[in-house]
């Protein structure tokens, strides 16, 4: 039987990033705001702490800080004509679990999308005249002008270091010169960098590119946030993602947050509790609560004047599809919205191998590097090429964690005398040049309920039918060549391409930047939520994170996400809060 | 605005006279209202290292084990490899523990045979995978080269694992090649993990590659310009340095 | 934002306003008024007495008593502090409590045992009680029975009490010195009044009495060295500026340490409420107490000294840097530490076994927290990298042994 709670203001289903940011606006607001999250509570000293973060058997290998696919997976198939499968494990992507979610274990690289990334339709129609059919690229329906300022607020809130490229529209050297106008400077200088960027830099300036150091959430100094709350200096320990920082130098909701929203009364957040539905009112027309079971197997209704999908966009999606709200998306026709424009990223490299110098790898961090932007979304001219967007091109050093970094030149074998002599004369002596391709959304990619496969309480589970695209395939075909080119002007001995070829396959690991499904828009028929992250169908349900992207651009996307959480808080707070419904009318 | 204005323009609803529950929180746990973040010394998650010393192979298939990964990563004049590093008792640690009964993996049917991008669509986990692929290893042995895997010599025990891994030798009721597979990245988990988990015996892995293992703070040697930076191994129980002689 | 506080205040004013509507039966209460009570919450936070008369562990009623307080006598709880007829002190007159904080006598004529500061608190005016006492009648009353002090004979008996105040107590008023600053003798009528510091700070006889010469010296509580607090020549924290000793108490974080576990409770509660004022005049009074030569140490064995500087640099680097000079408000640089160097290592152990949090403020609401080691490093281990701190500065302490460690390692496992 599931009992009923007393009410609150609002609802946060899952307490990462956004549910954070979400949080201490509203709760700053006055809110009585309560967060669920289904993983455990994890702090730094308890759960990360620098006596053991260090292990990356533990944490990577074995998966210590990511949601358990025993608890809920998805399905995977590359296309509709196939029967998709649980991923057993995860391999491509490692969603994140518990309290800050993979804000606990990212890297720390954190972009701004370029202006023309939010209106990419109609900036690249406008260029270079309509795209293909079934390339259901979308405008987000906000400007980069209109979340300027809540980039500004995230990145001081996490402290980010960086070289600004451009301040209110004066090209500043050193920096990003393709970079929006920013109102602010990076609230702190970059990071030291090492041999590997120094190398890099030189070799990408030589091609005429304008390398600029890598925004970056590990502190180059120590820094208090606008909360008043305290970030280290980074110590290049080399055991960032996939990790959490024990010495509290990588930004995270534990560091930049958490601790200020435990201290206000009307907060409360749930650990390893599940949120099983969003409720609906009897019309459909307002989300009253959400239904949740805890680790006992009992259930809970919730009730809430507002809710706020702050899970990560594969759950953000599967929790819409399963609670009927919004229409489901069907490739077939092309109408619906929910689970529409699945997107990820298309990456490849080139490793570089020297001869006589060291790199020493094991000296890094999540977000040291050096990166140029003169191939990321529309920088460079498209006339002719095929494809519409583009990716960063650079030079991280965040780890030599042996067990996942050890590369070997091309022609060496996997295992033997041959490949373990290989391993150990390039442990220390490896860099590579990275490609971080834009993923543009085709009507074939998508995300639906799957009808085979259930979860711990007996719920379909999420399936994704995605396959890398035609577009994508030209982007990575032009772009990795120039990674290879600024490579070999590196000075190493050799260097060993890593395209991306064939099918999409979601065993080696990738990236964790799994975008759509939510998306944002202008019109009600093409997008899940409105320009401000509301649902057209319950003006009182929000949605946050990643999921919101019509489609990826060449970068990271937490700047994004946080700068979007930002951008619909404050639409909350000064719009909804006064005047509750529909923020857009259609 | 203050809390009570932002109350009033909340539109309350559903509650009238519903009597409330208080969740029981036996398991799932309350966190703020005020106070603060929880704390309180000589607590952590800390690593379970020694306490899972258990042993999953039998002796037979712990002798098979220890001769594949000596083949994998083999013992030779460049320096050691798997058995100096006793990647078989790291592999028989796993085996018995979560990871082996494949705990955190989704194990629900039905199981398909998949496209190689589905990745691992074993019904069995990791432990099972190994038993019954070491039978089928054992048996392909006995008939093909009239002894067991480790007692054949070492240029046999290549070819078969390439046969293994190129999938020209193929096993009955679970797959030669996903054994294969992992057991390779086992084997190299092994390794190079930390040595609290029963491989990589007094760093060895890491100290011929070079690896400075779990230390935390290289801020003296990020300009190091492409030179060599020399530091003694750390695991997460230390170093002998630690301990006087 | 402030919604605690706003809170806080709404009870507050709601309490007040029940106080006087309804009379509570305090005799009193049409006396209260809004500065008295204010001047007298002030005297509350300064003297931190919701500290031990709440029940902190158990998530208690704040004033309402039964925390434990450990003595090396025993464990003393505290009284009910709420204007509860039947348990608080809702049939106390002002005279009465006047006598409990100036002569350490309640209102049957019992003796309280001296874990109450009243031997501090007798600096304190009539002035000061009685505001005091106007705040205490605005808390909501609350029954709450208080455990039977867990004493052995015959410190069980009140009487001993009286014995013990013949020798250590003296009901005496604060004397100002004339040679001296408004200022400073603000300073010390806080520390030695309200602030009540020498009850930790100041080393203790056989008896648990002050030592008159152990003044701020540090002292041994509940198994933590509370360290030297003199701010003159050779004194403990002789290298902190007033400025640092203000931020201390009123942020929460210095250029040199934080507030941690109990001193973290004094902050958290009191001291980051006080006016920039007081605390300005405590630091001055601080910075007046020189100290004597410090005696020259033992150096320990060399390979004792390399074996910790390496235990130190893997370890300890990530946060104190490898010249241990810290990140100033982040963490504590231990060059200079009068933790690190105490006389008596007893904290630096604690800390280093059981970890320990820079306690969060209203100004600086991070939780910054140093690990534990116990599970990691062997007594030998701690006992070498502390000895190596301790001798590998311009200031040098005495070389700590492993047997040291075994001793906190016993206790924490205790008390865990």
């Amino acid at each position: 039987m599931t009992k009923q709670l007393r009410s609150v203001d609002v609802v946060l289903v899952g307490f990462g990033w956004t549910g954070a940011i979400y949080a201490e606006k509203l709760t700053a607001a006055g809110l009585e705001v309560r967060a669920f999250e289904r993983g455990p509570w994890r702090d730094t000293p308890g759960d990360f702490a620098t006596t053991f973060a260090q292990d990356e058997l533990r944490y990577y290998w074995r998966h210590g800080m990511f949601q358990e696919a025993s608890q809920a997976t998805l399905t995977f198939r590359n296309n509709g004509a196939q029967t998709a499968l649980p991923m057993r494990h995860w391999g491509s992507f490692l969603p994140g679990n518990g309290v800050g979610g993979a804000g606990v274990h990212w890297n720390g690289q954190t972009y701004r999308f370029l202006p023309s990334d939010f209106e990419a339709r109609s900036h690249n129609e406008d260029r270079y005249g309509p795209l293909p059919e079934h390339m259901t690229v979308q405008d987000y329906g906000v400007t980069y002008e209109e979340l300027e300022p809540h980039f500004d607020y995230f990145e001081k809130i996490c402290g980010i270091c960086g070289q600004a490229g451009n301040l209110n529209g004066r090209t500043v050297d050193g920096g990003n010169p393709y970079e929006g106008p920013r109102s602010d400077d990076y609230p702190n200088p970059p990071m030291q960098m090492t041999f590997s960027q120094d190398r890099f830099a030189a070799s990408a300036r030589e091609l005429g590119l304008n390398p600029f150091p890598v925004p970056s959430a590990n502190m180059s100094r120590a820094y208090v946030n606008p909360l008043g709350l305290q970030l280290a200096p980074c110590t290049y320990c080399g055991f960032c993602e996939k990790h959490g920082c024990g010495n509290y130098s990588k930004s995270s909701p534990q560091t930049t947050i958490i601790p200020v929203l435990m201290q206000r009364p009307n907060f409360s957040l749930l650990t390893n509790s599940e949120v099983l539905r969003i409720e609906k009112s009897a019309d459909g027309s307002r989300t009253t609560g959400v239904t949740y079971v805890d680790t006992s197997g009992d259930t809970y209704f919730q009730p809430a004047e507002m809710v706020v999908l702050c899970a990560y966009p594969l759950e953000n999606t599967r929790l819409l599809l399963l609670s009927q709200i919004g229409e489901p998306y069907d490739p077939r026709t092309g109408e619906g919205v929910v689970g529409k424009n699945y997107c990820y990223q298309v990456m490849s490299s080139a490793t570089v191998f020297f001869e006589e110098e060291f790199t020493n790898g094991f000296i890094g961090a999540g977000a040291l590097g050096m990166v140029a932007d003169d191939y990321n979304g529309d920088n460079f001219d498209h006339s002719g090429l095929g494809f519409i967007g583009g990716g960063y091109i650079a030079c991280h050093t965040t780890n030599a964690r042996p067990i996942e970094s050890h590369p070997v030149p091309d022609g060496v074998p996997r295992w033997g005398s041959k490949w373990k002599r290989a391993v150990r004369e390039n442990f220390l002596k490896t860099t590579s040049v990275g490609v971080h391709g834009a993923s543009m959304a085709h009507r074939s990619n998508y995300l639906d309920l799957d009808p085979t496969y259930t979860d711990a309480h007996g719920r379909p589970l999420l399936r994704m039918t995605y396959d890398f695209t035609l577009n994508d395939r030209r982007l990575t075909q032009h772009l990795t060549p120039v990674a290879e080119q600024i490579a070999r002007g590196m000075g190493g001995r050799e260097v060993k391409v890593n395209d991306r070829r064939g099918s999409y396959d979601s065993v080696p690991y990738q990236t964790t930047h799994n975008t759509g499904g939510t998306i944002m828009g202008a019109d009600p028929a093409t997008s899940v939520v409105n320009r401000y992250c509301q649902s057209w169908d319950c003006p009182n349900l929000f949605v946050a994170g990643a999921g919101l992207f019509p489609q990826n651009a060449g970068y990271n996307p937490t700047g994004t996400v946080g700068a979007l959480a930002y951008w619909s808080v404050d639409a909350i707070i000064n719009q909804y809060l006064r005047q509750t419904g529909p923020l857009v009318q259609t | 605005m203050s809390l009570q204005t932002r109350r009033r323009v909340l539109q309350f609803m559903l509650l009238g006279s519903t009597a409330f529950a208080a969740p029981r929180g036996l398991f799932a746990a309350e966190y703020g209202r005020g106070k603060g973040m929880p704390w309180s010394p000589l607590k952590g998650e800390t690593p379970y290292y020694g306490t899972n010393d258990d042993r999953f192979f039998s002796p037979a298939e712990r002798e098979t084990v220890a001769a594949i990964c000596a083949r994998l990563i083999p013992s030779d004049s460049d320096g050691p490899g798997a058995s100096e590093a006793d990647v078989v008792t790291f592999l028989d640690r796993q085996m018995a523990g979560f990871y082996g009964r494949g705990q955190h993996w989704y194990m629900q049917g039905p199981f398909g045979e998949g496209t190689a991008t589905q990745g691992y669509q074993s019904e069995h986990p990791p432990a099972m995978l190994y038993r019954l692929a070491l039978a089928e290893l054992d048996s392909y042995c006995r008939t093909e080269n009239g002894y067991p895997f480790v007692d054949l010599p070492a240029e046999t025990q290549d070819e078969i694992l390439t046969g293994l891994d190129e999938e020209t030798i193929e096993f009955k009721g679970v797959s030669a090649k996903a054994f294969f597979d992992l057991i390779l990245k086992n084997a190299v988990e092994g390794f190079f993990a930390d040595p609290i988990y029963g491989g990589n015996r007094d760093m060895i892995a890491w100290r011929y590659i070079g690896f400075p293992g779990t230390r935390y703070d290289y801020r003296d040697f990020v300009g190091h310009g492409g030179a060599a930076v020399r530091l003694e191994p750390v695991s997460l129980m230390g170093r002998p340095g630690w301990n006087r002689s | 934002m402030r919604p605690a506080r706003g809170t806080f205040l709404i009870v507050l004013a709601a309490a007040g306003m029940a106080g006087l509507a309804l009379g509570t039966g305090a005799p009193q209460a049409q006396e209260l008024s809004y500065s008295q009570v204010e001047r007298g919450r002030y005297l509350t936070i300064a003297g931190d007495c919701k500290a031990c008369h709440t029940d902190i562990e158990s998530d208690g009623v704040p004033f309402a008593g039964g925390r434990g307080l450990q003595t090396p006598f025993g464990t003393i709880y505290s009284s009910n502090l709420t204007p509860d007829m039947e348990t608080g002190l809702g049939r106390w007159t002002r005279e009465e409590f006047y006598d409990a904080l100036n002569e350490g006598v309640d209102r049957e004529g019992h003796h309280l045992y001296p874990a109450m500061p009243y031997p501090y608190f007798t600096l304190m005016t009539r002035e000061d009680t009685d505001a005091i006492f106007a705040y205490l009648r605005t808390l909501e009353p609350i029954a709450s029975d208080v455990p039977e002090n867990d004493l052995p004979f015959p410190l069980s008996l009140r009487q001993s009490v009286w014995g013990w105040k013949l020798l250590f107590f003296e009901d005496k008023e604060f004397a100002r010195d004339p040679e001296m600053s408004e200022e400073w003798n603000r300073g010390r009528y806080l520390v030695d009044g309200p602030l009540h510091c020498g009850g930790c700070h100041t080393g203790k006889g056989a008896l648990g009495a002050d030592d008159d010469d152990e003044y701020l010296r540090g002292g041994v509580l509940e198994h933590w060295f509370a360290p030297n607090i003199r701010g003159g020549e050779n004194g403990g924290i002789a290298d902190w500026d007033r400025d640092d000793i203000v931020a201390f108490l009123r942020d929460g974080r210095a250029r040199h340490t934080a507030p941690m576990q109990r001193m973290g409770e004094v902050v958290a509660m009191s001291t980051q409420h006080l006016s920039e004022k007081d605390l300005q005049a405590v630091a001055i009074y601080l910075k007046t107490l020189d100290d004597g030569p410090r005696e020259e140490q033992d150096l320990a064995e060399a390979d004792r000294l390399e074996i910790g500087e390496g235990i130190y640099f893997d370890n300890c680097a990530a946060c104190h840097a490898a010249d241990r000079s810290g990140v100033p408000y982040f963490f504590a640089p231990l060059t200079t530490s009068n933790k690190v160097l105490a006389e008596d290592p007893s904290t630096a152990i604690r800390i280093i076994l059981g970890g320990a949090r820079a306690q969060p403020t209203e100004a600086v609401p991070s939780v910054l927290a140093m690990p534990p080691f116990a599970w990691k490093l062997t007594d030998e281990q701690i006992a070498d990298l502390l000895t190596y701190l301790r001798q590998s500065g311009a200031r040098k302490a005495a070389p700590v042994s492993a047997s040291e460690v075994v001793d906190m390692r016993d206790y924490l496992a205790e008390e865990y």
